[in-house]
Parts: structure tokens; C-alpha cells; sequence
């Protein structure tokens, strides 16, 4: 059965692990209406525009 | 191999899933918005459309009074209210309680609204993942639905600030029953 020959060195787990294990981080915008961070081409999760227009429904704030 | 083999299983059998796609056809129909999964939304939108175009193809003869028509054009419309018919459930209940024909609304309404629109009457708005399985979650909703409305804010929140403890508890079982009544239908 093949086997390792050699323990792998942390230089070379480090360097298969920088591609594609590799953690990207979230991709977030600003809401061109509330200014919330919300997530691209979703509804926003603050105040429910989407494209400049109520797309989803929140709960209202009380004042 | 599942080359060119197009739309989605679901995991489900064709049975199971001819169920399910009718039913979410219906509930669009009757709430014109429902809430649903990306996928199931996708796969719905050619199912929807599809029913739909067998009405809006009638032109006006989908909604002139039957008194009105030729005999060959009251044949070619009970056809397609028949394809409609079997398909969907004939009637749906709306969030205010009231029953809804989903074939005539198919036949009599919807085709006016969409004549002479080459497809594309729905709209699919993607709200993000939902919590438990982290499915992306949208709305579909008819092209020309009506506006989406806020859930209600509490009424007077600073007198049940000062109220007894029992009105104080009455009132918030009333904003409870407020806020399950929203706008929009949930579905699966
Ligand atoms: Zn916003």
C-alpha cells in the first residue's frame, strides 16, 4: 500500500490549505436605502427594498 | 446521466411532485405572493406561466361574457378552462378568509391582466437563507401585485406601558394576532 514517506511540513499543509480550503469572507453592501449592510442582489433584511421598491415585508419599528 | 433532461426532482416521485406543483400554482394564484424556496420557485414559474399562457392566448375571448361569443370561440375557451381546471385546484382561501375560484381567476382576470405579454408574468425577489436548513428563501409574485405592506406596529405601545398587567397582557395577545395576520402567505 502506498504510504508517506515523510510527515508533511507545516510549510506544505499551510500552502494546500491557502487554496481551496480557504474561508472567503461575506460579500456585503450597503442599502442604497436604509444604508444596512445587506447582502447583494436579496432584498434587505432592515427595511425590506429591493431595486428601490418594498419587496419584503417587516416588522415595523415602534417609535 | 441527466443530460437535457430539464427541472428539478425535488426527491420527490412524480406524484409527490405533480402535488406539490400544483398546489404552490394555486396558492400563487390565490395570494398572487407566496414565500417559497429558490429552487421551488424556479420550477414553479414554468409550471405557472405555462397555465397561465393557455389563457392569456384567448385574447379577449377569455373574458367576454359567454352571450357574446361565437360558438367556435366558447369551444376554444372551454377547452382551456378545462386544461386550466386540470391542473389546479378549483378554489383557494385567501389571508382574509375569503374563497377564491382559481380557475376563473386563471380565465377571467389574470388573462386580461397579462394580454398581449409574451410570458414573464411572475417575478421571483430573493430574501436570503432561511434559519434550520439555510435554504434560499424568495418571494414570487405576479408581476403587477399589489405593493408590499409593512406588519403592523403596535397600537399605542405607551398606554400599555402604564395599563394594568391584564389589559397590559390582552394587548399584546391582540398585536400577536396582528402580526400572524401578515400580507403575504407562507408556504412550504
Ligand atoms: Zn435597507
Amino acid at each position: 500500500m502506498a504510504v508517506p514517506k515523510r510527515k508533511t511540513t507545516p510549510s506544505k499543509r499551510d500552502m494546500r490549505r491557502a487554496n481551496h480550503d480557504k474561508v472567503t469572507p461575506v460579500q456585503v453592501v450597503a442599502c442604497p436605502n436604509c444604508g444596512e449592510a445587506a447582502l447583494p442582489h436579496r432584498a434587505c433584511g432592515a427595511c425590506g427594498f429591493y431595486k428601490g421598491r418594498k419587496a419584503k415585508a417587516v416588522k415595523a419599528t415602534t417609535a | 446521466m441527466r443530460h437535457k433532461k430539464a427541472g428539478r426532482q425535488f426527491g420527490r416521485d412524480t406524484s409527490s411532485r405533480r402535488a406539490m406543483l400544483r398546489n404552490l400554482t394555486a396558492n400563487l394564484i390565490t395570494h398572487e405572493r407566496i414565500e417559497t424556496t429558490d429552487a421551488k420557485a424556479k420550477e414553479l414559474r414554468r409550471v405557472a406561466e405555462r397555465l397561465i399562457t393557455k389563457a392569456t392566448r384567448l385574447g379577449k375571448v377569455a373574458y367576454t361574457a359567454q352571450s357574446e361569443l361565437s360558438a367556435a370561440d366558447k369551444a376554444r375557451r372551454l377547452h382551456a378552462e378545462r386544461l386550466v381546471s386540470s391542473y389546479v385546484p378549483r378554489f383557494g382561501v385567501k389571508a382574509d378568509g375569503t374563497k377564491v375560484d382559481v380557475v376563473e381567476k386563471v380565465m377571467l382576470d389574470l388573462s386580461k391582466r397579462f394580454e398581449g405579454r409574451p410570458g414573464g408574468y411572475t417575478r421571483i425577489i430573493k430574501l436570503g437563507n432561511r434559519r434550520g436548513d439555510n435554504a434560499p428563501m424568495v418571494y414570487i409574485e405576479f408581476i403587477d401585485a399589489a405593493p408590499v405592506t409593512d406588519k403592523q406596529a403596535p397600537e399605542e405601545p405607551a398606554a400599555a406601558v402604564t395599563a394594568e398587567p391584564t389589559t397590559a397582557a390582552s394587548a399584546s395577545a391582540e398585536t400577536a394576532s396582528t402580526a400572524s395576520s401578515g400580507e403575504t402567505a407562507s408556504n412550504e
